[in-house]
């Protein structure tokens, strides 16, 4: 150590070039390290100022109607009554229908692909659902609102409501009448949307499962089901865990889509076929509308009741993904 | 060290034998008898008109340089391969006389009878209880009780359970090395299979838990037929009975294991125990 330490002063000396070199190095290091820095705190900066300027924009109406913000239903902009209670309940609960969907398919295909799937499918298959996840939003809703929906209405919504008609709980849920949008659409649409990444989420982390493992399973006498079931899934579930997470913001978080098929009706309905609004879809539609202070306050209230739920599911995805690395 | 090779015939496991089964001077049974088999990866072979016999109630070791197929044979037995796609065998395998490389082969059925060990400790992510429950729960539907029970013999078998029985219900992954390891023999032993594959199962393990794992061995014996795969030649000369040299995937010289390690036929089974290469 103290070797080195006397041959590099020594090499100083003898060269002072070599040490001025040096010198301009460590300055452009300097510039570089900055250069970084700034880049980094940018990405704070701007996160704290959004915030900032959310709980700025939203402090008009936060101040005037308090936490029954959030408890109330009624959004009348003649009157300047606003609360939040119809968007978060729409959020939420077309948010739910997506991954009550999507999980169990998603998980399938990503079980097919990973196990079951001959090699000559599981390409194109795989390039599919990355498509799947590449079609811009706008196109869900134009298809959901042209196509999806007056299909729906001929199809899945009569036969739900003559079906459940005599079931107590059931036929709240599915009261008519089918007006093709609304929650259930809506939560479908999400549906195929987050589905591409639930799918490939979950086959990379299926991939992860050691082969050694599976074929332990299989070598007792597993059928594939039992192995998905008892080993992979066991194996797997923080990382699937995760990757619904995101979903789930992602599901929350979707405007033009659910904006176009779920008939932006500022409501609770018990039934999930009624017209609803969410968060995102209420903001979109209303923001060009909303000239009095206290309407838009609300509006930029919503965004931040929005951003703190998906800020939520956020942090939990990332925290069980963590925790699924440090198992490792 | 002694080798038994004359060790009576012991019926100890219900056998179901449709064909005549064929038993030498010595009181050999054989429990599986490979015939002709050629093995596939996609293109290239990787097993040679392999043709031995497997001994109930004995162990059959399997050594070889890397790379000459005795994890393969091994992979084929119970039919592990046809996990993946572009492997293929040719030939026979005969277990209780069918021939178990027959498309209509009931492969979950063959592997409940043909247990595994493997070379990493694999215990399931569940726990120490479970693992071996798991297996047990495949085949039989047992009130909690009698499954307690056979959990417990299954780790005894394995002198396992002193070291666990006060843990059943933490994670199988929480054991050491070698516990994992016996803990996937006691749950390869607890559906009661009639044979055992061991492939290098002490590979990645200290001389203490090899010598545990070993002593198993001799001890299941009376009650399985057992093959296992080794690297290691002391190993193969301590804890069996038979031992099959395999070469480039030919099966270069099979005999007891006496034989083998004192005077081998061929000359490259010679080269091979005596260190010249491999």
């Amino acid at each position: 150590m103290t070797n080195v330490a006397m041959r590099s002063s020594a090499a100083e000396s003898a060269a002072p070039t070599q040490s001025a070199i040096l010198n301009k190095l460590r300055g452009r290091d300097a510039i570089f390290h900055m250069l970084t820095r700034i880049a980094a705190l940018g990405v704070l900066l701007t996160l704290g100022g959004v915030i900032v300027s959310l709980i700025f924009g939203a402090w008009p109406a936060l101040s005037t109607f308090g936490f029954d913000f959030l408890f109330t239903a009624s959004w009348n902009p003649v009157t300047e009554k606003f609360g939040a209670l119809a968007p978060i309940y729409g959020t939420l609960v077309t948010a739910i229908i997506a991954l009550v969907i999507a999980v169990p398919i998603g998980l399938m295909v990503a079980m097919f692909l990973t196990e079951l799937c001959p090699m000559a499918l599981r390409r194109p298959i795989g390039i599919a659902i990355e498509l799947l996840a590449g079609i811009p939003s706008i196109i869900y809703g134009i298809w959901g609102l042209f196509v999806f929906a007056p299909f729906l209405q001929q199809t899945l919504q009569p036969f739900l409501i003559s079906s459940f008609s005599s079931i107590p709980v059931l036929s709240t849920l599915f009261a008519g009448p089918p007006y093709g949008i609304g929650i259930l659409t809506a939560g479908l649409i999400l549906a195929i949307m987050v589905l591409p990444f639930i799918t490939s989420i979950s086959r990379d982390v299926f991939e992860t499962v050691p082969p050694v493992l599976k074929e332990a399973a299989y070598g007792m006498g597993c059928t594939t089901w039992e192995v998905m079931r008892n080993i992979v899934l066991p194996y797997s579930r923080v990382g699937v865990v995760g990757g619904v997470m995101l979903s789930l913001g992602r599901a929350l978080g979707e405007t033009m889509a659910v904006t176009f098929v779920i008939g932006n009706a500022h409501r609770i309905s018990g039934s999930i076929l009624a017209p609803g609004t969410t968060i995102s879809a209420s903001i979109a539609n209303e923001f060009t509308e909303a000239v009095d202070l206290m309407h838009s306050s609300s509006l930029v209230a919503l965004g931040l009741i929005l951003f703190v739920i998906t800020f939520i599911v956020l942090a939990i995805a990332r925290f069980l993904l963590m925790y699924v690395e440090r198992q490792r | 060290m002694s080798i038994d090779t004359t060790t009576t015939f012991r019926d100890s496991f219900s056998s179901s034998g449709k064909m005549p089964v064929a038993k030498d001077s010595a009181g050999l049974e054989e429990r599986v008898l490979v015939r002709n088999l050629d093995f596939f990866y996609g293109e290239s072979k990787a097993l040679k008109s392999i043709s031995v016999p497997l001994y109930r109630n004995k162990v059959t070791a399997f050594i070889g340089p890397s790379g000459c197929g005795k994890s393969t044979l091994l992979r084929v037995l119970n039919r592990m391969y046809e996990l993946y796609p572009k492997q293929h065998a040719e030939g026979e395998v005969l277990f209780d006389g069918a021939n178990i490389l027959d498309e209509k082969q009931d492969l979950n059925l063959l592997r409940a009878r043909i247990g595994m060990v493997f070379q990493k400790p694999t215990p399931f992510p569940m726990s120490i209880y479970d693992n071996i429950a798991f297996g047990i729960g495949l085949y039989e539907k047992l009130p909690r009780s009698e499954l307690d029970g056979r959990v417990e013999t299954a780790l005894r078998r394995a002198a396992l359970w002193s070291e666990v029985k006060d843990k059943l219900n933490s994670s199988g992954l929480s054991l050491s090395g070698g516990q994992q390891q016996r803990l996937c023999i006691a749950r390869t032993v607890a559906v009661k299979p009639e044979v055992i594959l061991l492939d290098e199962p002490c590979s990645a393990l200290d001389p203490i838990s090899t010598a545990k794992i070993e002593e198993l061995i001799e001890e299941l014996k009376d009650d399985y037929t057992i093959v296992i795969v080794t690297h290691n030649m002391q190993q193969a000369g301590r804890v069996s009975d038979f031992t099959a040299f395999m070469y480039l995937g030919e099966l270069v010289e099979f005999d007891s294991t006496e034989k083998i390690f004192t005077s081998p036929g061929d000359k490259r089974t010679q080269d091979y125990i005596t260190g010249r290469f491999g």
